[in-house]
């Protein structure tokens, strides 16, 4: 039973003596894509076998996510790909087969179902398939994701569900600058295919200070961001700051305490973090602007209340977004914003 | 002629006491065009043309023969000159087609008469204006989301049209505004349709980038997606036998795209009536064609694949050759790729200025030199064939129907909340969508 799940994942991480004790970090002003940037100059900088290709990343990206890069580290290192995300997502995982640390961007999210058949078929199983003679870990695909305001029906996908049903790759979001650095050093540095969706909304409106130096955040872990004793909240992106302001108005107005779990890594999730919080509050809400129907959500609703049923006090809820494609005009009632996850806590506290 | 017409005219005007005569003058002068028409009437010259109507005809408009209203002060009289003054046809030279693995060529003379030509020039210009005033609504941010605006490329899409019929089948990638109007769709509809109303083309749930007619699919948003969808409407057309073809078009970004040739392959294995037209305007949004294609001869991409390349300026040229690819097609010998070289002066979309990747001059100088409709415009004056006056007639009627479009666009109602779940799939009773909460359900009709 157990044999079948060996070679899926590699557990080691790239640098395998434990860190020496870190230089004081000198954090600087950044908004989210100046954070992505800074995490592609570290790596570009300590791995001389990175490389980062996409559409339109020479110049600095449609987003400003490689300003800069290629004035310094050379064309041969940051380069542009034609049209093609069958194309670059297939010769991605071939350079990092060879032993290249693949940066690959896929430039909007909503266009990375061309390359849907390499990432499932062939980056997810390669390490399995051939007995863990070859593997693509040095792969990380990089992608704008989730609703923008304007975006409609092409440039707002949130697709990480359809990820999540694969494994052998690993799902990751980040919420602000920070941890989009710390995610995605950790993501380049896993000896797994990483898939890593950036919230684009996020790219200008989010500034933190973010060291400049290079640093990890832990991936599989899920991160509590608010103490609390009633309903355990659960999102992940450009949700999570959604949830923080429907926690304070929980707090407000029904004197309800929410406990903020953003869970950072989609596949393979940190059931235990939620879990563990589950039985203390007894109530879950998890949120995201997906399609509810098959969304991440319905699988970690199915997994807690496997393993929390008797400590639930109300069913799970879930805010999401409706089954239909992601509408031009009526984007505003389509997201699940704080009223309608406000309503959810409220339902649940009085189940 | 016109002078000697008008004197005689006026002599006869005051010979007989009436202000309009109704008899046919060009029986008394030699004239050298060919058509005549049944009957000419030659009115009284005003010194300033009134403003016409948004339907009038560019050609003269018959007055009534009721003479006394015309001697009031106030009387608005159509200036109008016979139609014996204006050549009705001409021959233009266009430009040689380079070919691929073709025999014949498209030809290189191309017959304009009048009326096409003034009907060529009145949708071209309309559907330069829609695309200006397109940006300026965007930038009032009137518009939002994507948008992706057509102008420089106006003889392409006026071309093509000239040259199918209108049940043949037309699919497009996102910059397809220009396509919906040739299709019969009206601007209000497709400004509506951008700013999200319900008078829109889709009801205003799809946006630039979604907008549908007869035989025309779109408007896709997904690059190179349609080129396949194109070869499986030839498919249909084939399988039907209605003697139909389907023009998939595609630019130079997507020509890199592996389904387009996954759809090649199918098209010439099964002679499919595919036209698979290239609008290279030598620019894949920021990138350079050279930059993105190991090849840029995009008419010999098919490889095995006849194909044709075409100034994409000259809507004679377009014309020519896509009547030629239609016929081939027609004619059971499967597909062909037609390359159009053209521009678009605006960048990518609303968000890319258009300058960071090609420089202002490059730009002035297509402006300059090979602006479609300017080229339409001086072809017919050189050779007589239409006023300037008329031409400022077109103008002015297309800039009042932009303008009423516009703020029919504006001022419309959007879409109510009931059609966020309708046309999800086709079924009888309404479906029950899910919302954001279980207990939050939505009706969807179709």
């Amino acid at each position: 039973m157990a044999y079948t799940g060996f070679h899926m994942y590699s557990r080691s991480l790239r640098q395998s003596p434990p860190p020496p004790p870190q230089p004081p970090l000198t954090p600087t002003k950044m908004n989210m894509f100046q954070s992505v940037t800074s995490a592609l100059d570290n790596t570009l900088a300590s791995d001389p076998t990175a490389v980062i290709f996409g559409e339109d990343v020479a110049f600095g990206g449609v987003f400003r996510c490689t300003v800069g890069l290629r004035d310094k580290y050379g064309k041969d290192r940051v380069f542009n790909t034609p049209l093609c995300e069958q194309g670059i997502v297939g010769f991605g995982i071939g350079a990092a087969v060879a032993g290249a640390t693949a940066i690959a961007e896929i430039q909007f999210a909503d266009y990375i179902y061309p390359a849907f058949d390499q990432i499932v078929n062939e980056a997810a199983k390669y390490r399995y398939r051939s007995g863990n003679l070859f593997d693509c870990g040095s792969l990380t695909i990089r992608a704008p994701w989730g609703c923008v305001g304007h975006g409609s029906l092409y440039h707002s996908q949130s697709p990480e569900a359809f990820f999540a049903h694969c494994p052998g790759i690993k799902v990751v979001i980040p919420r602000s600058p920070v941890q989009a650095k710390g995610l995605l050093l950790a993501c380049i540095a896993d000896q797994n295919p990483c898939i890593f969706f950036e919230p684009k909304i996020l790219y200008r409106a989010a500034v933190e200070q973010v060291p400049v130096e290079p640093y990890t955040l832990p991936l599989s872990q899920a991160e509590v961001l608010q103490e609390g004793s009633d309903v355990t909240v659960v999102a992940w992106g450009t949700q999570i700051h959604v949830m923080r302001e429907v926690a304070d108005m929980a707090q407000e107005k029904l004197g309800v305490s929410c406990e903020l779990i953003d869970l950072q890594t989609i596949l393979p999730w940190d059931v235990e973090t939620i879990c563990k919080s589950v039985v203390k509050t007894g109530r879950l809400l998890i949120s995201h602007e997906a399609p509810i129907t098959g969304g991440f959500a319905a699988e970690i609703s199915s997994s807690v209340q496997e393993q929390c049923f008797l400590n639930l006090e109300a069913p799970i809820s879930r805010v999401c977004g409706y089954d239909t494609p992601f509408p031009h005009i009526f984007e505003p009632f389509y997201i699940p914003d704080k009223w309608k996850c406000f309503d959810a806590i409220k339902k649940m506290i009085n189940y | 002629m016109k002078n000697m017409l008008t004197t005689i005219s006026n002599a006869l005007c005051r010979i007989t006491g009436r202000n309009v005569l109704l008899i046919d003058l060009s029986e008394y002068v030699n004239v050298t065009s060919l058509a005549t028409p049944t009957l000419a009437q030659t009115l009284r010259q005003p010194p300033k043309p009134p403003p016409v109507g948004p339907r009038a005809p560019a050609a003269a408009q018959l007055v009534s023969a009721q003479t006394d209203r015309l001697d009031g002060p106030g009387t608005s009289v159509v200036v109008s000159r016979s139609f014996a003054d204006f050549t009705s046809q001409a021959t233009f030279d266009i430009k040689k087609c380079d070919v691929h693995r073709l025999e014949e060529a498209p030809p290189l003379k191309a017959e304009l008469t009048r009326d096409q030509g003034l009907q060529y020039y009145r949708v071209m210009q309309t559907v330069r204006r829609m695309e200006l005033k397109a940006d300026q609504l965007y930038k009032q941010k009137i518009i939002r989301g994507f948008c992706h605006l057509y102008d420089g490329q106006e003889a392409c899409a006026v071309g093509i049209e000239a040259a199918i019929n209108p049940s043949d089948h037309l699919i497009t990638a996102y910059r397809a505004h220009g396509y919906t109007y040739t299709r019969g769709i009206a601007v209000k509809e497709i400004l509506a349709e951008l700013t999200g109303r319900k008078g829109g083309v889709a009801k205003g749930k799809g946006g630039s980038m979604h907008m549908y007619a007869p035989h025309f699919y779109g408007g896709n948003g997904i690059v190179g997606a349609q080129v396949p969808l194109g070869a499986g409407i030839a498919l249909a057309c084939q399988y039907q036998g209605n003697n139909q073809v389907c023009v998939s078009l595609y630019g130079d970004g997507a020509a890199n795209q592996g389904q387009l040739f996954e759809a090649f392959n199918m098209a010439a294995l099964w002679k499919l009536p595919c036209v698979f037209v290239c609008e290279n305007n030598k620019y894949g949004m920021g990138t350079s064609v050279e930059r993105a294609s190991a090849s840029t001869d995009y008419y010999k991409r098919g490889d095995y694949i006849p194909g044709i390349r075409v100034d994409g300026m000259d809507v004679l040229c377009v014309r020519e050759a896509t009547r030629f690819a239609a016929d081939h097609c027609r004619s059971g010998k499967g597909p062909i790729i037609m390359e159009l070289q053209t521009y678009r002066y605006h960048g990518h979309s609303m968000s890319d200025p258009g300058v960071s990747y090609r420089t202002r001059d490059e730009i002035q100088e297509v402006r300059s030199k090979s602006d479609p409709i300017t080229m339409l415009k001086e072809r017919m004056l050189s050779n007589n064939m239409a006023s300037v006056e008329e031409f400022k007639e077109i103008d002015v009627a297309i800039r009042k129907e932009v303008e009423e479009a516009a703020q029919f666009a504006t001022s419309d109602p959007e879409p109510p909340l009931e059609e966020l779940c309708n046309h999800l799939f086709s079924n009888d009773l309404p479906l029950e969508v899910r919302g954001t909460n279980p207990w939050v359900q939505l009706k969807s009709v179709s």
